[in-house]
């Protein structure tokens, strides 16, 4: 009895959680563009998405901000721990709570005063501003999931390393980094969702004519969103699914062996 | 001995720190310099120069845009904005300097009246003065009152579309919606402006009134219909409409003709007692750097052939005359939903900028509606 009730409640958490993407992915294959009516089964627009030059360069912007910013702030991220761990137990929570401040704070705040600060400073609106931006409010999150790491290193095998002759060059990449992989990985992940997820703080720091996904999208509210960004939308769910299946699995495998 | 293992530690770190921040310091700056510069260069320049355009997303035929390319060899560097109030701050801010523009009426007259417009001159402008509709400046006076600011875009009205299976009368009046056989299947305009204009049309008050004793009223009609209502909505009414979930709703008439391509059953009406005639028009800033080349790009979008192109990629209707000449299908030609005769009712208006102070009042009104 208590087995079904556990099954039924984990059956109602995926239903909830995912029943609204499955209605969009059912909807990218609807050949009415109506919501409301089944217009028969349609590839048209998978076909028509290809063919779209706005949508594509759209998403062509998204994945190249989402990766230069969540590479740029990794290593910002990851270089500030580092720092961190060097510093008194009282500036060292003074910077904490420097960084962990703009992840608290209101995005359309850190939106607005980016914009601000780029027209006091007269930078030229552009894809550049955006990735600016997108680095600014990654970094605090590389530092979250990196600072955890760094707290749980050894010292010793720093010092043991150096003992037995590494340069420090040698010892930081030999034996700090190693360990702290797990954490840079996952902060640069979750720099990576984090930019693609962005709309705020995109729309007030883009230029003329640069679209990310999100800030796209939104354009399309007056006349209806169209189904090209259903069918991206099904492309890209289903990508991250099978990426996330690869990375769950291949773990096992090397057990395994 | 573990404390001096740890200060040796730190020191270490300290010069290997040192060390990193130093190097990544000079990539670092040097890459974010690089990116930002790419930023500033300003993209590539047609022959002759470039035209800054701010517009509705999805609100034109990119194929025009490619064309006025080709023939003028300016190049059109094109932006999209999703409403009026995302659209104002943006150029109020002027972090970016957009040339030609495509707001809505009342937001026009809030332009004009903090003066960022640039007045037109309609010498330059051929196609605007032959090929744009007399009764459609007539109706811009609204929110332009001497033509000097604007070009209408495109135009629609707000009416009733209803469901002929799902009613039992011909429905003509705003006062329809009041009637209870319709409860819970009336979707009204989820936006204080237009849910205002019902109440207020139905009343015979103006749509722009700001006289305490009528908007009272107006508020009391909209708590009165509250309990009738199913729903207040702004885009679903047409998913909603054509999925046959209600029988009669508010919408633009824009959304009309394909809600009934969709749903044969569905019949838009322009309710007698008058309704808001929304006008979205062309205007050229008063900072706008390339004005000659705004010029030219608003006279092309109203050449005949150009304008028949975007009213069919748009589907609202076109202010174009010499563009309807040039429609094939006869029955969209003529079609009443698409170009009624505007002659033919009274109380037609046009939304114009009440002031802050009197959007404040309507929010306000329509918070007490709201969570009446």
């Amino acid at each position: 009895m208590t087995n079904a009730l556990k099954k039924i409640y984990i059956g109602l958490i995926i239903f909830f959680l995912y029943a609204p993407i499955g209605t969009l992915m059912v909807l990218s294959f609807n050949a009415s563009k109506a919501r409301t009516k089944w217009g028969g089964f349609t590839f048209k627009w998978y076909a028509a998405l290809f063919e779209n030059e706005e949508i594509l360069s759209a998403l062509f912007n998204t994945m190249l901000i989402a990766l230069l910013s969540a590479l740029a702030a990794t290593l910002i991220g990851t270089v500030a721990c580092i720092a961190m761990t060097g510093m008194k137990r009282r500036t060292k929570s003074i910077m904490m709570g420097i960084t962990n401040i703009p992840m608290l704070n209101a995005e359309i705040v850190t939106g607005i005063s980016l914009m601000l600060l780029y027209i006091s400073l007269g930078i030229k609106f552009g894809i550049g501003t955006i990735l600016l931006s997108h680095i600014t409010f990654n970094i605090p999150y590389v530092i979250l999931s990196v600072m955890p790491r760094m707290k749980q290193l050894n010292p010793s095998t720093y010092e043991a390393a150096l003992d037995l002759g590494a340069s420090h060059t040698t010892a930081f990449f030999k034996v700090v980094l190693p360990d702290l992989t797990p954490g840079i990985l996952s902060g640069f992940l979750m720099a990576f969702t984090m930019s693609l997820d962005d709309f705020i703080i995109t729309h007030f720091t883009k230029g003329i004519g640069v679209d990310t996904l999100s800030t796209k999208i939104y354009t399309e509210v007056k006349k209806g969103i169209k189904p090209e960004m259903y069918a991206l939308s099904t492309i890209i769910f289903v990508t991250v699914l099978a990426l996330l299946l690869l990375v769950n699995l291949s773990p096992e495998k090397k057990e395994q062996k | 001995m573990k404390i001096h293992m740890k200060t040796f530690l730190r020191k270490q770190q300290g010069i290997l720190i040192h060390n990193i921040a130093n190097f990544l310091w000079v990539c670092g700056a040097s890459t974010f310099l690089s990116l930002a510069s790419t930023g500033c260069t300003s993209p590539e320049n047609g022959v002759n120069g470039q035209v800054i355009v701010y517009n509705w997303g999805e609100y034109i035929d990119p194929e025009t845009l490619e064309l006025f390319e080709e023939e003028t060899g300016i190049k059109v560097i094109y932006d999209e904005f999703e409403t009026n109030e995302s659209m104002y701050p943006k150029i109020e801010a002027g972090a970016v300097s957009y040339d030609v523009v495509c707001p809505s009426d009342y937001m026009i007259s809030r332009m004009i009246k903090n003066d960022m417009l640039a007045e037109l001159d309609f010498d330059r402008l051929p196609n605007a003065k032959a090929n744009i509709g007399a009764q459609y400046y007539e109706q811009a006076k609204g929110f332009d009152p001497e033509n000097k600011y604007s070009v209408p875009y495109c135009w629609g009205t707000v009416g009733i579309l209803y469901n002929k299976t799902m009613v039992d009368e011909p429905v003509t009046r705003w006062a329809q919606l009041w009637d209870e056989k319709y409860a819970d299947n009336i979707l009204m305009q989820d936006s204080v402006r237009d849910a205002f204009m019902v109440a207020e049309k139905l009343n015979g008050f103006s749509m722009n009134t700001l006289e305490p004793s009528e908007l009272e009223t107006a508020k009391n009609a909209l708590i009165e219909q509250k309990p009738l209502v199913q729903a207040y909505v702004v885009d679903q009414v047409r998913d909603k409409m054509i999925g046959s979930e209600a029988a009669i709703g508010v919408i633009y008439s824009g959304e009309a003709i394909y809600t009934q391509q969709e749903n044969p059953d569905l019949e838009y009406v322009i309710p007698e007692e008058g309704t808001n005639v929304w006008i979205d028009a062309w205007v050229i800033l008063k900072d706008a750097p390339n004005k000659e080349n705004a010029e030219k790009f608003i006279d092309f979008m109203c050449r005949g052939d150009i304008a028949l192109k975007n009213f069919e990629y748009i589907t609202y209707s076109t202010p174009n005359d010499a563009a309807r000449e040039l429609i094939e299908d006869e029955e969209i030609r003529n079609s009443p939903i698409a170009f009624p005769d505007l002659s033919q009712y009274d109380n037609l208006e046009t939304f114009s900028y009440l002031g802050e102070e009197g959007d404040a009042v309507y929010n306000e009104l329509w918070k007490e509606v709201k969570a009446y």
